[in-house]
C-alpha cells in the first residue's frame, strides 16, 4: 500500500503509454469529479480554521467518545476532542505532508538523476547508492528515519521522502539519457555549451512531463504513508491532527466507534482516489506517444 | 501493622462479577491437546527479557513469579511472610537466621540449598536500590550449612523483611548458584528456578509468546495462597503467555474463545466483552496503580521550588484520570504519595492536587517564582497505551495557567533513553516526563525510588534533597508501626511542599477471564497458581 | 545467459555492502539506548553505564562494526540485546508465518487479479470494464488496516466464520492454517489484485490489437484459447515485472496486517526491534529483506526470456 508510486512507476517505466483509462475517464467525466472533489476537500480543509466550531486541541474529559449530536457533529474523540474540528483540520496537515513529501522528492531526485544522467562516474556510485536504498523496504526505512528524528512534522516529510527519492532518480537518469542522444542536445555539447547550461536548458525541460505525474502518486502516497507510520506508533504527533494520526488513535474503538476511522479514512480515500485519478489523466496528456497510440 | 483501610475502590470486584450471567458452554477454536489443561492469557507487554535482577520490566517479574521462589513475601495486608524460608531475629536486631523449608528443588533436580540463596541475594544487592541499603549495613552473609543462611547487621535496619518481601520492583528471586555468579550489569542465559512452573525454552519466542509446564516436584506451602505468600497450588499442566499488538483484538479473541484471559482491559473497550456470557471482567488488583509527573530538578524551570508547586496547581487529577480511564469506577482521585489504601498512606496537604486545576493560584505561584517563560519539555510516549494521555492533558493544563510548554512526542524507548540524561533541555535533555507505578512500588518511603534525594545518585529528576534523606534515615530506624506512619506523614508533607513528584491519582485495570478460569487469587501481580480450568 | 546472471549476481554485492553500512550508521546516529531499555523503570547513572559497558555498546563505532561485519561473514547473525537469544533463531521462528501469508496472498492475487485484467480487457469499455477498474483505483485509496478491520467485523465477529486473530502452521493441520490465514492474505491481496488486474488489463489492451490474434481469431480459435492462451502469454512480462517490484509493497504491508490479525511473523518482529533499539534484530532483518528483495527482481528478470522468447540476454 505504502509503495504505489514504486510499483506504478516501474510500471510506468517498463509500459508508457500501455494504460488506458475507462471510458468514463477518457471522455472527461472521471477527472472532472476528481478534480471537483480534490478542489472540495482541499478548500475545506484549509479553511477549516474559519468554520470548524472547536479548537482541535481543546480537551474536555467529561465529554469523551460522545456520539454524534448538535454540539458534535461527529462526536468526540478519547481526549473529548470535537471529531469533525479535527478531521477537517487534519486535512491540511496531511495534505501538506503529501504535497510536501512530493515537492521535496521531485526537487531532490531531479538534481541527483540530472547530475547520474549526465556525469558517467558519478552515475556508477549514485546509481549503486540507489539500488541500496530501494532494497530497504520503504516502511521499515520510514519507522526508523522517524525514530531517528522523533515524530515532528518534518521529520515525518523526510522519511516519507528518502524511499522515494531513488525512484525519482531513476525516472529524471532514464529520461536524460535517452534524450542526451537527440541532435539538439549533441549539438549543444559540440558548440561548446557549459554542463550547467546543458542540463538545465536542454536535458531538464523533458523530465517535467514525468515528474508531475510522478509527483502527483508521491502525494498519494504519502498521505497513505502517514497515516500507516501513525498506525505503527511512528506518526505525528497528537498535537497535531492528521487523518492518519486521528484514525490511529480511533483505531481500538472501531467497533464501539467507527466514525474515528470513518470519517477521516473516507477523505483520505476519496482524496488519494482523486489525486492518482488526476495522475493519470495528467500522464495520458502529457506522454505524447500514449495520445498517438489512442487516437 | 495497620489494617487496610477500604474505599469505594474495594466494592468493584464484586460488583464486576455479577456483570457475567450464567455460564454457557461454547465451543474453543484451539482445543488444548487430550487429557491437558492449558491456559492461554494475553499479558500486558511481550516478555524479552529473563533476568529478573537486571530489569524492573512488570512482565519480567511476572515471569520470574512463575518460574522462580522467594524467601519471604507480604500477604494480603503487607506483611511479610515465610515462603522458601522461616526466619528468626536476634534480640538486639542484627542477626536474621534464616531456615530453608524441606522438599525445595530447582527444576534441574538439584535441591535448593543455603550456597544458592547467599549468591541470589548478593546478585540482588548489587542491583536493586533497597537491596543496596541493607548491604550497606551487612557484616556478613553466610550459609553455615544447607539449609541456613545466617544475615548479621552492623546496625539494625528495621525493614529489613519488608524490603526482602516486595512484590515489585525487584524482589530477591532465588536462582542455583551458578546463574546467580552472573555479574549483575550482565543477562542471564540459563533460567532454571524452584518455582511453581518451569520455563518451556524450545517455545519461548521473544516478545510472541512463552510457555510454562507445571513443576511436579514443587511443593507448595500448607497456608492457603494470598497475594504472593502461602501454598502456590498449580492446577493446570501449561500456561501460554502471548502478546496481542491490538487491544481489540484481544478482546475479540477473549470473546470467541480463543484465549483464557486477558491481563488488562482498556476500560473504553469493555462494551465488547459487556453481555458475553461467557466472561468475566473483573478487578483482582485492587491497589492498582499511581501515575505520576516527575520533574527534573537540574534545569530551570522546575529546579524552582515555587514553580514545581504552579505545576502542581495547574494540574488536575479528576480531568486526567477521566482522560486515561473514562469511567470513575476504574480511578481514585488520591493525593497520598504511598497510595491511599495501604498502611502508610495519608492524603494531608494534598488539595492543591486533588481539588481541581486552580489556574490563577498557579499564574500568582508563577509571578511570585519570576518565571520568564522557559519552556516546559515534556516528553509524550506515543506507543504506549498507558502513558498516551497524560502529558497531553498536563501539556493543556500547564498552558492555561501560563507555563510554555514544548510537548514533545517520541516513543517509549526514546523517553526511556532521553531521561536518564543529565543536559540543558537544548543539549537533550527534559523538564517534565509521565509514567506509572504499581501501588506496592511507592508504599513506602525506603521503596519508593522517587523519594531519594541523593541528587545524582538517585532516580530521574535528581533532587538533592537533604530533608527527605534524614526523613528516611529516621524511617529505617524506627521500630514500631506508629513511628513509621508519623514519619511517613511527615515525608508526605515533604513532598506536597517540595514536590519531589506529582501526585497524580490512583487507576485500577481491570481484567477479564473466560468463566471456565475459576479461583484467580486477588494481587497485584498476575498469578498463575491455585486457578482451576473447567472444560468448555 | 550464464555470464550475465553471473553479472547480475555479481552486482548484489556492492548493493548489499551499501546497505549495511547504511543501516549499521542510522542505528547508532538513532537517539535509543538498549542498555537503558533493558534496565527498566529504576536504574541509576552508574548502573546504565555498566551494562552498556558489558553490552559492548561503549566501543568505537568502527570496532562495533567491523566485529558485526567479520561475525556475517562467518554466518553469525548475532544476539539480541533484549532477549540474549540468536537472532539467527529467532528469524526462523517468525518467517514461516510471513512467507506461508505471502505465498498466499501471491495466489490469490494472481487468481483473482488476472482473469479480472483480461475480462477488463476483453469486454473494453463495458461495464465489467469500468468495475474493474474502479476497484483497482479503490485498491490504492484505502489504509490496509482499514480493509483489515472490515474483514475481521464481517467474517469473524458477525458471521463467525474463521477467528479474529492469530496463526496456525500448515503442520497444525491445513483446516487451521487456511481459517486463520485466509483474512491477512485477503487484506494484504486488496492492493496487489488492484495492481495486477490494472496491469494486465493493460497490457491485454495491446496484445489483444495485434495481427496475430485477428489471425488467430479469423482461423477460429475459440475466445478463450485466445484470450488465455495467445494473448495473455504475451502480457506475462509486465505482470511479473509488477510481482516484482510488488515484494516490497507487501513488505510493508505484512508490517500493518501481522500487527492487525497478530501474526508473529517478521514484520512485528522488525518493527519491535526497531521501537526497543535492538540493534543486531534490526540490523538482521534489515539485510535479510534487502537480500530477498533483490534476489526475487533478479529471478524475475531471469524469467522474463521464459516467458517472452523475444527477450535474449
Amino acid at each position: 500500500m505504502t509503495e504505489i508510486p514504486t510499483s506504478r512507476h516501474s510500471a510506468f517505466q517498463v509500459l508508457t503509454g500501455r494504460f488506458s483509462l475507462p471510458a468514463a475517464a477518457r471522455i472527461g467525466i472521471g477527472p472532472t469529479i476528481a478534480a471537483v472533489i480534490l478542489v472540495v476537500i482541499v478548500l475545506a480543509s484549509l479553511l477549516a480554521p474559519l468554520y470548524v466550531p472547536y479548537d482541535p486541541l481543546e480537551m474536555n474529559a467529561m465529554a469523551r467518545l460522545e456520539p454524534s449530536s448538535e454540539e458534535h457533529l461527529l462526536g468526540t474523540d478519547p481526549y473529548g476532542r470535537d471529531t469533525f474540528s479535527r478531521v477537517m483540520t487534519g486535512g491540511r496537515v496531511s495534505l501538506l505532508i503529501g504535497v510536501g513529501a512530493a515537492l521535496v522528492s521531485v526537487a531532490v531526485g531531479l538534481v541527483i538523476g540530472l547530475v547520474a544522467g549526465y556525469i558517467r562516474l558519478a552515475d556508477a556510485i549514485i546509481m549503486r547508492i540507489m539500488d541500496s536504498l530501494m532494497a530497504i523496504p520503504a516502511i521499515l526505512l520510514a519507522i526508523a528515519l522517524v525514530a531517528l528524528n522523533g515524530p515532528s512534522l518534518t521529520s515525518v516529510i523526510i522519511a516519507i521522502t528518502v524511499p522515494e527519492v531513488p525512484r525519482v532518480v531513476r525516472l529524471v537518469r532514464a529520461v536524460v539519457l535517452s534524450a542526451r542522444e537527440e541532435p539538439y542536445v549533441e549539438a549543444a555539447i559540440a558548440l561548446g555549451s557549459s554542463m550547467p547550461k546543458i542540463l538545465i536548458q536542454h536535458l531538464m525541460p523533458n523530465t517535467f512531463a514525468p515528474l508531475i505525474v510522478q509527483g502527483t502518486y508521491i502525494c498519494a502516497s504519502a498521505i497513505l504513508i502517514e497515516a500507516i507510520l501513525s498506525f505503527l506508533g511512528a506518526g505525528v504527533s497528537t498535537e497535531i491532527p492528521t487523518w492518519g494520526n486521528i484514525m490511529a488513535e480511533g483505531r481500538s474503538y472501531f467497533q464501539l466507534k467507527p466514525g474515528l476511522i470513518f470519517w477521516p479514512g473516507l477523505l483520505l480515500s476519496l482524496c488519494i482516489l482523486a489525486i492518482n485519478l488526476l495522475g493519470d489523466t495528467a500522464r495520458d496528456l502529457l506522454d505524447p506517444r500514449m495520445k498517438k497510440r489512442e487516437g | 501493622m495497620l489494617t487496610l483501610r477500604p474505599t469505594r475502590m474495594h466494592t468493584r470486584g464484586l460488583a464486576l462479577a455479577l456483570m457475567a450471567g450464567t455460564a454457557l458452554m461454547a465451543p474453543s477454536a484451539l482445543m488444548a491437546q487430550e487429557g491437558e489443561t492449558t491456559v492461554t492469557a494475553v499479558m500486558h507487554s511481550g516478555l524479552r527479557v529473563l533476568d529478573p535482577i537486571i530489569t524492573t520490566a512488570h512482565i519480567t517479574r511476572d515471569h520470574a513469579y512463575m518460574i522462580y521462589d522467594v524467601l519471604t513475601a507480604v500477604d494480603d495486608t503487607f506483611t511479610p511472610q515465610p515462603q522458601m524460608a522461616d526466619w528468626e531475629i536476634s534480640d538486639d536486631g542484627l542477626t536474621y537466621t534464616f531456615t530453608l523449608r524441606d522438599g525445595l528443588t530447582f527444576h534441574d533436580g538439584a535441591p535448593v540449598t543455603g550456597a544458592d540463596v547467599v549468591a541470589s541475594l548478593n546478585r540482588w544487592g548489587e542491583r536493586d536500590s533497597g537491596g543496596q541499603l541493607i548491604f550497606d549495613v551487612t557484616a556478613s552473609l553466610e550459609a553455615p550449612d544447607d539449609k541456613t543462611i545466617v544475615w548479621t547487621l552492623s546496625e539494625p535496619f528495621g525493614p529489613l523483611l519488608d524490603v526482602l518481601s516486595k512484590q515489585s520492583a525487584v524482589p530477591p528471586f532465588i536462582m542455583p548458584a551458578r546463574v546467580a555468579e552472573t555479574s549483575a550489569d550482565e543477562t542471564i542465559t540459563e533460567y532454571v528456578g524452584s518455582g511453581p512452573f518451569v520455563f518451556n525454552e524450545a517455545e519461548y519466542e521473544p516478545g510472541v509468546s512463552v510457555t510454562y509446564d507445571k513443576f511436579e516436584d514443587y511443593v507448595p506451602r500448607d497456608e492457603p495462597a494470598s497475594w504472593m505468600a502461602g501454598g502456590k497450588v498449580v492446577n493446570v499442566d501449561k500456561v501460554v503467555w502471548t502478546t496481542m499488538p491490538d487491544a481489540l483484538t484481544a478482546l475479540n479473541a477473549l470473546a470467541a474463545g480463543e484465549i483464557d484471559y486477558v491481563e488488562q482491559v482498556q476500560i473504553d473497550l469493555m462494551p465488547i466483552l459487556s453481555g458475553n456470557p461467557d466472561v468475566t471482567v473483573e478487578t483482582r488488583d485492587e491497589l492498582g496503580y499511581v501515575t505520576i509527573g516527575r520533574p527534573n530538578f537540574l534545569f530551570p524551570p522546575f529546579d524552582n521550588k515555587a514553580v514545581r508547586q504552579a505545576a502542581m496547581a495547574a494540574l488536575d487529577q479528576e480531568s486526567m484520570l477521566a482522560t486515561m480511564q473514562g469511567d470513575p469506577e476504574y480511578y481514585n482521585i488520591c493525593g497520598a504519595i504511598f497510595g491511599c489504601s495501604t498502611p502508610l498512606g495519608d492524603a494531608v496537604g494534598s488539595e492543591m492536587l486533588t481539588g481541581g486545576s486552580d489556574p490563577e493560584k498557579a499564574k500568582a505561584l508563577l509571578e511570585e517564582a519570576g518565571y520568564d517563560g522557559t519552556p516546559v519539555v515534556l516528553m509524550a510516549p506515543t506507543d504506549v497505551i498507558s502513558l498516551n494521555n497524560q502529558p497531553v492533558v498536563a501539556a493543556q493544563a500547564l498552558r492555561e495557567a501560563g507555563f510554555e510548554v514544548d510537548l514533545q512526542a517520541m516513543d517509549w524507548q526514546s523517553v526511556v533513553q532521553r531521561r536518564a540524561m543529565q543536559s540543558p533541555t537544548a543539549e537533550g535533555g527534559w523538564n517534565l516526563f509521565f509514567t506509572n507505578w504499581m501501588v506496592p512500588e511507592i508504599s513506602d518511603p525506603l521503596i519508593n525510588v522517587m523519594l531519594n534525594g541523593r541528587g545524582d545518585e538517585g532516580w530521574f529528576g535528581w533532587p538533592t534533597d537533604p530533608d527527605i534523606e534524614a526523613l528516611r534515615s529516621e524511617y529505617v530506624a524506627a521500630t514500631d508501626d506508629a513511628t513509621k506512619k508519623e514519619i511517613a506523614v511527615r515525608i508526605q508533607e515533604h513532598v506536597m511542599d517540595n514536590v519531589n513528584y506529582l501526585m497524580m491519582g490512583e487507576y485500577v485495570i481491570p481484567q477479564a477471564r473466560r468463566n471456565t478460569i475459576e479461583n484467580m487469587i486477588p494481587s497485584p501481580v498476575p498469578v498463575f497458581w491455585n486457578l482451576t480450568k473447567a472444560a468448555e | 545467459m550464464v555470464a550475465y546472471i553471473l553479472k547480475r549476481v555479481l552486482a548484489t554485492i556492492p548493493v548489499m555492502l551499501i546497505v549495511a553500512v547504511f543501516v549499521f550508521l542510522l542505528l547508532r546516529l538513532t537517539p535509543g539506548d538498549p542498555a537503558a531499555i533493558l534496565a527498566g523503570d529504576a536504574a541509576t547513572p552508574a548502573q546504565l553505564e555498566r551494562i552498556r559497558e558489558s553490552l559492548g555498546l561503549n566501543e568505537p563505532l568502527l570496532t562495533q562494526f567491523v566485529t558485526w561485519m567479520s561475525q556475517l561473514l562467518g554466518g553469525n547473525l548475532g544476539t539480541s540485546l533484549l532477549s540474549n537469544t540468536p537472532v539467527a533463531g529467532m528469524i526462523a521462528d517468525r518467517l514461516g508465518p510471513t512467507i506461508n501469508i505471502a505465498l498466499m496472498t501471491i495466489v490469490i492475487s494472481v487468481a483473482l487479479a488476472v482473469p479480472m485484467g483480461v475480462i477488463a480487457a476483453w469486454r473494453h469499455r463495458s461495464w465489467v470494464d469500468f468495475l474493474v477498474m474502479a476497484f483497482s483505483v479503490l485498491g490504492f485509496s484505502v489504509p490496509v488496516f482499514v480493509i483489515g478491520y472490515i474483514l475481521i467485523q464481517i467474517f469473524a465477529i458477525d458471521l463467525r466464520w474463521v477467528p479474529v486473530q492469530g496463526y496456525a502452521s500448515p503442520s497444525d493441520g491445513l483446516g487451521a492454517f487456511f481459517s486463520r490465514a485466509i483474512l491477512p492474505s485477503l487484506t494484504l491481496a486488496t492492493i496487489y489484485i488492484a495492481l495486477i488486474a490494472r496491469m494486465t488489463r493493460a497490457s491485454m489492451l495491446e496484445v489483444l490489437g495485434e495481427d496475430y490474434i485477428r489471425t488467430a481469431r479469423a482461423k477460429g480459435v475459440r475466445e478463450n484459447v485466445v484470450l488465455f492462451r495467445h494473448a495473455l502469454r504475451n502480457a506475462a512480462v509486465p505482470i511479473l515485472t509488477i510481482i516484482g517490484t510488488g515484494f516490497a509493497l507487501l513488505i510493508s504491508g505484512v508490517v500493518v496486517t501481522e500487527s492487525v490479525f497478530n501474526i508473529p511473523g517478521i514484520g512485528r518482529l522488525t518493527v519491535d526491534a526497531i521501537l526497543a533499539r535492538d540493534y543486531p534484530v534490526i540490523q538482521a532483518m534489515i539485510l535479510l529483506t534487502a537480500g530477498i528483495y533483490v534476489t526475487v527482481n533478479l529471478l524475475i528478470d531471469i524469467s522474463y526470456s521464459f516467458f517472452d522468447p523475444r527477450i535474449r540476454y
